[in-house]
């Protein structure tokens, strides 16, 4: 057996799997997204149906609220972390990484614990603090989730930056904000880009928590389930999958050539 | 074991030819230099001996007559030391040299009593257990060496196997594997682009250029009667005397040298050793720099021929920069070869 | 001023870390305390840890059986592919590793939509756990790989693997005896991260799963739908328990891993 035979066999394996259960169920879907009663136009129709419509826009407008909350809370953090060693600094790193393993359902009841009808926040101020079945309570849940992703990423940038840089402009006379624009965040840009993108595609994919949280919430991921389930409109419910798919594929394309690291989406 | 070569050449895919077509005998226990700059083919041809590169077709391998041209590598029963040493660091020294054997199943017992000796031969007992990333470059090496030799190889082959180590350790370790290969009495061929090290090493020395091998004999015939002005000028740096040759004399801007034999359409080449100070020499040259070298001084000259002239020179004292000195230079040392457009 | 930009990071960081962390210690206590309305007061209990046991056991032996499953698998497809990706770097390789890295960017709900539209009809498969481990396999797969690969990228494999082919090693034996033990960081690193999300894995399993295979994270959402807080909460506990020190292995695994490739 040569060299290049047994690396052909290496890949076999792994060649057989990928096909059987990767190429062909995903070539599958597209495929049936066209087979209901209105053919490939079913991508247009994605468009005219002011449910549907109105969903995507919701979806777009949660993450990027979801992708904007954990790069600020995140970058700050994280900044803080990398350039302050203080006692119990492990202590709050392993808190904030913490999360990083839990699936979205256990997220969406992290949340009804705080804003559920029996959540920390009903119990000491009762009546009017009920948000976790909300649009509220799904934006506080991805942020949960996002804001380890995003603070591991920008840690693991702020590291590398030649602490030189800022020693250099504040010899120049640079006061701490504009050290902070001009320095920190310019060396910082690729990874944040990056995690932001993470953040953005992690919430529009994310079942798992609006599935906890609330059935009654028009996010993507959700009317996919109950077109699949409840409805069995296949076709619609393949064609929003795409769509789906391919926007968080694209995002995380950007994030991966802008800084090379793998996190995982999930949720 | 005898090796032959012959017709390998070694076009790579984007139309590089590395190698030209090549033949070379390498006779029992001879170790055989192969020297040349970095570029010649000597790696390529090392590698394509190896197994490791195949050669173009039309080639043909025989190791002791057997054909090994289309062997893969790991059963033409060679040894290899390979320039970044290749030390496994997942097993300790033990377990590096004694893989090979491992390989070849033989029982436990004997393996231990070879990997025992051949310890014992390259002085490595005390780091048996070591890790390979604890070792120095010089004990790298001699492991690497152990590994290879220990599976009893039909031919041994190193790849420039001193050029990791700094200069000091160097110098030390080619004298020591000058003696080992000779106490293995195994047929090898020695990569390297140091003349130094071919000259120190090897039985015979093939000079390699462009893909080419253009002299091969012993370290003494190739110093002493080289067959192009490449090879005068890759060992011992023999330099260019460049003036009009007429019969058995020499015109040089310095002045005219006698010539062993009338040379016509040759060029003249010189050593810097064969370059005497004489009061009553034939030739005129300034000085340009004096470096004291200990045994001796390197004397720069300038004006006895188009380009500088070093000399060295063993005298108590030496002229001054800027000083006339009048040079000799014996005939039987002036070298005669064909003229050649480039130098390296 | 000053004082401003140095308080205000420090603050958001310990509320951020509030955030996290309140509810987990909410959820610990939940599991443990008698009657949660009560409060603390009403004294602490393992009746629902216990109670989780009687329910769940079932689905948490199924995850632990999944979990392990998804790493022989994924040991057996993706460190010989990482190899062989490593050893033919060029346009094709990197497609392959783009084209296996799906997982991680489409969403598990629209893979799981996938895998049943093609493979829905086949009984035998659809109703066996074999299914669910498909869709864990495929997510996981792409971390082994990467983690694998990097390792491997990082150290000089053909010269090691031409020295060990000197000796007389054929290209089977090279692997198990230079390539396997010197990815071996990379391996322990892909195989804790393989567990871990495996263990943790939603939103492939519960379009997968049927109602007589419940994997852990199942059977949290089962319970977060259905069952008192303190069983829900008790039942969190045990996951906590579980995915933890996988974590806290995981983190340090890929850490070490990481030096070499550096």
């Amino acid at each position: 057996m040569t060299r290049d035979t047994f690396t052909l066999l290496c890949l076999l394996p792994l060649a057989i799997f990928t096909l059987a259960f990767l190429a062909i169920p995903i070539a599958r879907l597209v495929l049936a997204s066209g087979e209901g009663v209105d053919g490939w136009a079913i991508y247009l129709k994605i468009l005219q149906t002011p449910r549907y419509l109105s969903t995507l826009v919701q979806t777009v407008l949660v993450s990027l609220a979801t992708t904007a909350a954990a790069l600020i809370i995140s970058t700050t953090a994280g900044l803080y972390l990398v350039r302050n060693r203080f006692r119990g600094r492990s202590i709050i790193l392993s808190i904030l990484t913490l999360p990083l393993a839990f699936p979205g359902v256990v997220v969406g009841f992290m949340i009804i614990l705080l804003g559920g009808r029996q959540g920390l926040f009903n119990q000491m101020l009762p009546g009017h603090w009920v948000f976790a079945y909300s649009v509220t309570g799904l934006f506080l849940g991805y942020l949960y989730f996002s804001i380890p992703r995003v603070l591991l990423t920008v840690m693991a940038a702020a590291e590398k930056i030649d602490p030189s840089l800022e020693e250099a402009a504040r010899t120049l006379g640079a006061p701490p904000w504009r050290i902070m624009l001009d320095v920190l965040l310019p060396a910082l840009a690729p990874a944040l880009i990056a995690a932001g993108a993470i953040a953005f595609a992690t919430a529009m994919g994310a079942f798992g928590t609006a599935f906890t949280l609330a059935t009654d919430i028009d996010v993507l991921p959700m009317v996919i389930y109950t077109e699949f389930t409840l409805s069995a409109n296949i076709a619609m419910a393949s064609a929003l999958s795409v769509v789906l798919g391919l926007v968080t594929w694209v995002m995380l394309l950007i994030a991966r050539s802008l800084s090379g690291t793998t996190v995982a989406a999930g949720g | 074991m005898t090796l032959s070569l012959s017709n390998i050449a070694k076009t790579f895919p984007d139309g590089t030819r590395a190698l030209l077509p090549t033949d070379l005998e390498v006779g029992q226990g001879e170790v055989l230099s192969l020297l040349g700059p970095s570029g010649c083919g000597k790696t390529t041809l090392l590698r394509i001996i190896a197994g490791l590169e195949r050669a173009d077709a039309g080639a043909r391998i025989a190791f002791e007559g057997e054909d090994v041209t289309h062997l893969p590598v790991e059963r033409r029963k060679i040894g290899m030391v390979f320039q970044s040493y290749a030390l496994f660091p997942n097993m300790s020294v033990r377990g590096n040299i004694g893989y090979g054997l491992k390989m070849q199943k033989l029982p436990r017992a004997q393996i231990n009593a070879r990997v025992e000796e051949v310890m014992a031969l390259c002085r490595l007992e005390a780091f048996a257990g070591r890790a390979v990333t604890a070792l120095s470059g010089g004990q790298r090496q001699r492991v690497a060496l152990a590994r290879a030799i220990a599976p009893r190889p039909r031919i041994l082959l190193l790849d420039e196997p001193l050029s990791a180590l700094d200069a000091a350790l160097r110098g030390q370790l080619r004298d020591e594997l000058a003696l080992l290969l000779r106490q293995f009495a195994i047929t090898a061929i020695f990569v390297t682009h140091d003349q130094d090290e071919a000259m120190a090493i090897a039985d015979r020395v093939a000079v390699m250029r462009e893909g080419v091998v253009t002299q091969t004999g012993t370290p003494e015939a190739l110093y002493r009667n080289p067959q192009t002005a490449f090879v005068a000028q890759f060992i011992g740096d023999a330099m260019p005397l460049s003036g009009r040759i007429t019969e058995d004399q020499l015109h040089l801007p310095g002045g005219v040298l006698a010539l062993p034999s009338a040379a016509p359409g040759r060029q003249a080449y010189v050593r810097a050793e064969d370059i005497r100070l004489d009061p009553a020499g034939p030739l005129k040259a300034r000085v340009e720099t004096v470096t004291f070298l200990g045994t001796h001084y390197r004397i720069a000259l300038s004006e006895a021929a188009p380009g500088t002239l070093f000399a060295l020179h063993p005298g108590q004292s030496a002229p001054r920069p800027g000083d006339t000195v009048r040079l000799a230079i014996a005939p039987s040392a002036i070298l005669l070869l064909p003229s050649e457009e480039r130098t390296p | 001023m000053t004082r401003l930009t140095k308080v205000l990071p420090l603050l958001v960081t310990l509320l951020a870390c509030a955030f996290l962390f309140v509810p987990i210690v909410m959820s610990v206590l939940a599991g443990l305390t008698v009657n949660y309305f009560r409060g603390l007061s009403s004294g602490l209990t393992l009746r629902w840890v216990g109670e989780v046991w009687t329910l769940y056991s079932g689905s948490i032996f199924l995850s632990i059986q999944l979990a392990l499953a998804c790493l022989v698998v994924t040991l057996i497809l993706g460190v010989p592919a990482a190899y062989a990706l490593a050893r033919r770097p060029g346009r094709a390789s990197r497609i392959l590793e783009e084209f296996i890295s799906l997982p991680l960017a489409i969403p598990g709900l629209a893979l799981a939509l996938a895998l049943l539209q093609l493979y829905g009809s086949y009984q035998g498969f659809r109703m066996s756990w074999t299914f669910i481990l498909v869709g864990h396999v495929l997510y996981t797969l792409p971390f082994m790989v990467r983690s694998v690969l990097a390792v491997l990228a990082a150290i000089d494999l053909q010269t090691l693997e031409e020295g060990a082919a000197t000796l007389g090693a054929g290209p089977a034996q090279r692997f198990f005896d230079i390539v396997v033990p010197n990815a071996m960081p990379g391996i322990l690193a892909g195989a804790l991260t393989v567990v871990t999300l495996s263990i943790g894995e939603f939103n492939l399993t519960w379009m997968l799963h049927t109602p007589h295979l419940k994997t852990l994270p199942v059977g949290l959402a089962d319970a977060y739908a259905s069952m008192r807080l303190e069983v829900a909460s008790a039942y969190t506990l045990v996951f906590f328990v579980m995915i933890v020190p996988l974590l806290m292995a995981m983190q340090w695994a890929s850490a070490r891993a990481q030096r070499i490739t550096e």
